[in-house]
């Protein structure tokens, strides 16, 4: 665990240096990722250590999002007072970003021939 | 009952209080959507942030005071980011297979939900920080914050537009791609994964493996394309922006 989260932050440490470097606009956790994908992929496979201490990480990913999102409480007056832009963009781009990237998947998909196997098609429902 | 209130006085500033709310209320969140039968729509992460905007309100807490304690979590964000490489190296093969379809729907899914974003807060009269805020609110929390400062957005903004997107992204994928026939659990988990990032993604592993999958590499693949993406559309909405 010790040794899988040292090689995280080390590949965090080593992506926010390039950034800085670089003078990149990507974010230094986003490099390191990157970093880190050319290393599993150079290498093979990922080292046992390596994989608990990522899925142990993951595991409680969604925790992580709490202290940004208890930041909503800087902004009731301004979320108040713009509502239902706020809103109404929140609800139209969710459900246009979903169905345009559903819709692209399944025609790019015929189109080069990328059909999906048995065990990639949802059984039609009763 | 002044020492009550002298203790609570000492424990409030302390970081120890906030950290140990922060989990409480995660742990509150986690155990209402095990009650619901994993709803979709009981969310924990937007549970925890609701009680926790509560508890802040009626004890009159600043986010300053608060985020003290809840830094602690707040900073394995970045270590979580690059250990999504582990999840992504290990999928690749099965990505591999259905490459082009998988960037195609990257690239639209990407840039249609931040134009329709922005585009339908601009016709409703938002202010510019509230539109940009929105524009990178389909990537991953610690990515779009990140975005959103760069962009002249508020980065907490932007951190709540993100959850809520992501739990508005999981409850409604099922009925809508129902709704168009779309039976490839592929495209079903990219799009989530795409728009909804890690809650759009932890909904896909409860419903299908395939769909989990997918979901995963497109909220890594999002985090690469967004921070590049979000800054020329931008630039392209120009003084629209206001």
């Amino acid at each position: 665990m010790l040794k899988g989260l040292s090689a995280l932050l080390l590949f965090q440490l080593a992506g926010e240096f390039l950034a800085q470097l670089l003078n990149w606009p990507l974010p230094g956790p986003v490099l390191g990722m990157g970093l880190l994908l050319l290393a599993l992929l150079w290498r093979g496979h990922a080292p046992a250590w390596l994989a608990a201490a990522a899925d142990g990480m993951l595991k409680h990913f969604s925790l992580l999002f709490v202290p940004a999102s208890v930041g909503l409480v800087q902004y009731l007056d301004l979320i108040g007072a713009e509502w239902l832009p706020i809103l109404t963009a929140l609800v139209a781009s969710t459900l246009i970003g979903i169905v345009a990237s559903a819709l692209t998947f399944v025609a790019v998909a015929r189109l080069v021939g990328a059909h999906p196997g048995e065990d990639e098609r949802k059984a039609d429902s009763p | 009952m002044n020492e009550l209130v002298d203790i609570w006085v000492y424990l409030a500033s302390s970081p120890l209080l906030w950290l140990t709310a922060t989990l409480l209320a995660y742990g509150v969140g986690q155990w209402c959507m095990e009650r619901s039968g994993h709803h979709p729509a009981v969310n924990p992460v937007g549970i925890a942030a609701l009680l926790l905007v509560g508890v802040l309100l009626l004890s009159d807490t600043s986010y300053q005071a608060y985020f003290d304690g809840a830094q602690f979590v707040h900073f394995l964000l970045g270590p979580a980011i690059v250990a999504l490489a582990v999840p992504l190296a290990r999928h690749l093969p099965k990505i591999r297979a259905s490459l082009i379809p998988t960037l195609a729907a990257l690239l639209v899914g990407a840039v249609t939900a931040a134009v329709s974003a922005m585009g339908v807060a601009i016709l409703l009269g938002a202010s510019p920080a509230v539109t940009l805020s929105m524009a990178p609110k389909s990537a991953t929390s610690p990515i779009a914050m990140g975005i959103s400062e760069q962009i002249g957005g508020l980065p907490s903004l932007t951190a709540a537009l993100v959850v809520t997107t992501g739990i508005l992204g999981a409850v409604v994928v099922a009925p809508l791609l129902n709704l168009l026939r779309i039976r490839d659990w592929r495209a079903r988990g990219f799009a989530v994964g795409t728009i909804s990032h890690g809650v759009g993604t932890a909904r896909a592993f409860q419903v299908h493996a395939v769909a989990g999958v997918f979901a995963a590499t497109a909220l890594c693949l999002n985090a690469l394309v967004t921070p590049v993406l979000v800054p020329l559309i931008v630039a392209a909405f120009g003084n629209l922006i206001g």
